[in-house]
């Protein structure tokens, strides 16, 4: 197990390679579709939010407000990646993100993004929003909440030892790739 | 014995035959909407829309544990599927939803003749905004015009609700709740396809089927469980295709042919190397159902729905009053 703390510098994420077990301690920003989207089409982030050398997961949490009105996520898994891949190369190129935390793998261009300008791919398990939720230890801000709504939103999260794998690492090398190609041989081979 | 053969032969073959209406079912049915007043029947949905979410049935969880069991030791895939067992205990433990995207709502509702539909829709319709308010439920539903998510998990076409009259005075509610990363996996196929060489014959729904595993693999958060229609028109394919999730996983399928199909479609996708999460490994599928219905002269669709492992599903059985009778899973 590799333990990944912030802040995260491109050595060490140049360090990582494909079927590494990781730990992340830091801060981690939530962004999905709509902020995809919405930043490929020239949107501004407020001015708040820092992404450089950052760590953006594609994860619509459970978030809940206390009694105290402090914001509580009560679950966290990650959504599915490949819906970014039209724009994920570019916010790594242009916001200087050093991780993508997802669920099923992206492909060649966020690939290629990677290698580029030394980034990578970390496989959370989907469907685990409780154990994934136990390490979000503070809702530290959200942003474009109203614009949104609340799955969409960019929750800051300042997350302890959260589990992944790394399946795209930043020297062109992608776990996806290669079971898909193992995968479709012993297919081939039982029709 | 005599539930699970009921339930399986409605939701294998769909359309049990009609009966005559005779004066004691007329009688019965007068019954049926003065009762559709059930006072504790938002209580008992609730529980059911917290359970479902927050609870894997117990079929679903003894397969993922015999695949725990059976992955090598070391391996990525192996600690995907220890954290995905834990992850299962602390929903439980802690009554949150086990997975964050709380899916697609989808009422089967099995009623005697004469049950109040509307009001039993409402009631759901309240609770199911009650529930997404206490945290059972993620704020899931959006306008796909304008974007907005007004926080409710209300609106045109959500939550689905499937209402099935039969001649029994029982009510049994099914509530399924499938995410959108396994709903985005799902795929229908028009035979013959002439890319993968699959023609109109079980050989050819075998080809596809496959190839959707091939094409599922990571995305779908396996292992999965699919449900299958061969046949059909393009919606009551699909629609079909999720009525096999009402299924137990252990049940086999009357038809022999199926069954043998459904066997075959969970070994091959076994060998194939994809596992848990698609990291490699030993566990692709958990299981495989499949139900026919007829198609047209002109039309041959495979419609396929992938369920991931965290399948949340759950019934059960009103007493008069509304109250739990008892839990289906």
């Amino acid at each position: 197990m590799i333990s990944l703390s912030a802040p995260f510098t491109e050595e060490k994420i140049r360090a990582l390679r494909v079927r590494d077990a990781v730990e992340i301690t830091g801060v981690l920003y939530t962004g999905r579709d709509a902020v995809h989207k919405y930043l490929h089409e020239g949107g501004t982030l407020p001015p708040e939010v820092n992404l450089r050398e950052g760590i953006i997961y594609h994860c619509g949490p459970v978030v809940m407000k206390d009694l105290e009105g402090q914001w509580k996520v009560t679950a966290a898994g990650p959504t599915t990646s490949i819906r970014e891949e039209p724009y994920q190369w570019q916010i790594i190129r242009d916001f200087g993100i050093r991780g993508v935390i997802g669920k099923g793998g992206m492909e060649g261009k966020t690939l290629k993004a990677c290698h580029d300008y030394g980034c990578v791919y970390l496989h959370a398990v989907g469907g685990a929003a409780q154990v994934l939720a136990e390490c979000i230890k503070k809702v530290r801000n959200v942003h474009l909440l109203e614009k949104f709504g609340a799955p969409e939103a960019i929750w800051e999260l300042e997350v302890e030892r959260f589990p992944v794998v790394v399946t795209m690492d930043s020297h062109g090398v992608s776990l996806h790739d290669e079971i898909l190609l193992n995968s479709q041989r012993a297919l081939a081979a039982r029709l | 014995m005599s539930q699970s053969k009921r339930s399986m032969k409605s939701i294998v073959e769909s359309h049990p035959p009609r009966a005559q209406l005779t004066p004691a079912s007329l009688l019965s049915t007068v019954s049926h909407i003065e009762r559709s007043t059930m006072r504790a029947l938002p209580d008992s949905l609730l529980e059911l829309i917290r359970r479902t979410s927050a609870e894997i049935p117990e079929d679903v969880h003894q397969a993922i544990l015999r695949s725990l069991e059976q992955e090598k030791k070391g391996t990525i895939a192996e600690s995907a599927l220890k954290l995905i067992e834990r992850n299962i205990e602390l929903a439980k433990q802690k009554s949150q939803p086990i997975c964050q995207d709380t899916g697609s709502i989808l009422f089967y509702v099995d009623c005697p003749v004469g049950f109040d539909q509307i009001q039993f829709a409402e009631t759901a319709r309240e609770t199911v905004t009650l529930a997404t308010r206490k945290g059972f439920l993620r704020q899931n539903s959006v306008d796909s015009l304008t974007g907005k998510n007004d926080g409710t998990n209300v609106g045109p076409g959500a939550p689905a609700f499937h209402f099935h009259q039969h001649r029994s005075s029982e009510v049994e509610v099914r509530l399924v709740l499938k995410g959108g990363g396994c709903e985005n996996v799902g795929a229908q196929y028009s035979l013959p396809n002439e890319a993968l060489h699959a023609n109109r014959d079980l050989n050819g729904c075998r080809k596809v089927i496959l190839d959707a595993i091939i094409q599922a693999q990571g995305k779908g958060c396996g292992p999965g469980i699919l449900g299958i229609c061969i046949g059909g028109d393009r919606a009551t394919g699909y629609e079909l295709s999720k009525t096999q999730f009402l299924r137990r996983l252990e049940d086999r399928n009357p038809h022999p042919d199926l069954d043998r199909l459904e066997q075959d479609i969970v070994n091959t996708a076994n060998e194939l190397g994809i596992g848990p999460m698609g990291f490699g490994g030993k566990t692709t599928l958990l299981g495989a159902k499949i139900c026919v219905a007829n198609r047209l002269p002109a039309s041959f669709f495979v419609s396929i729905s992938y369920m991931c492992w965290a399948y949340r599903r759950q019934g059960l059985r009103l007493s008069d009053d509304g109250s739990i009778a008892h839990w289906l899973y």
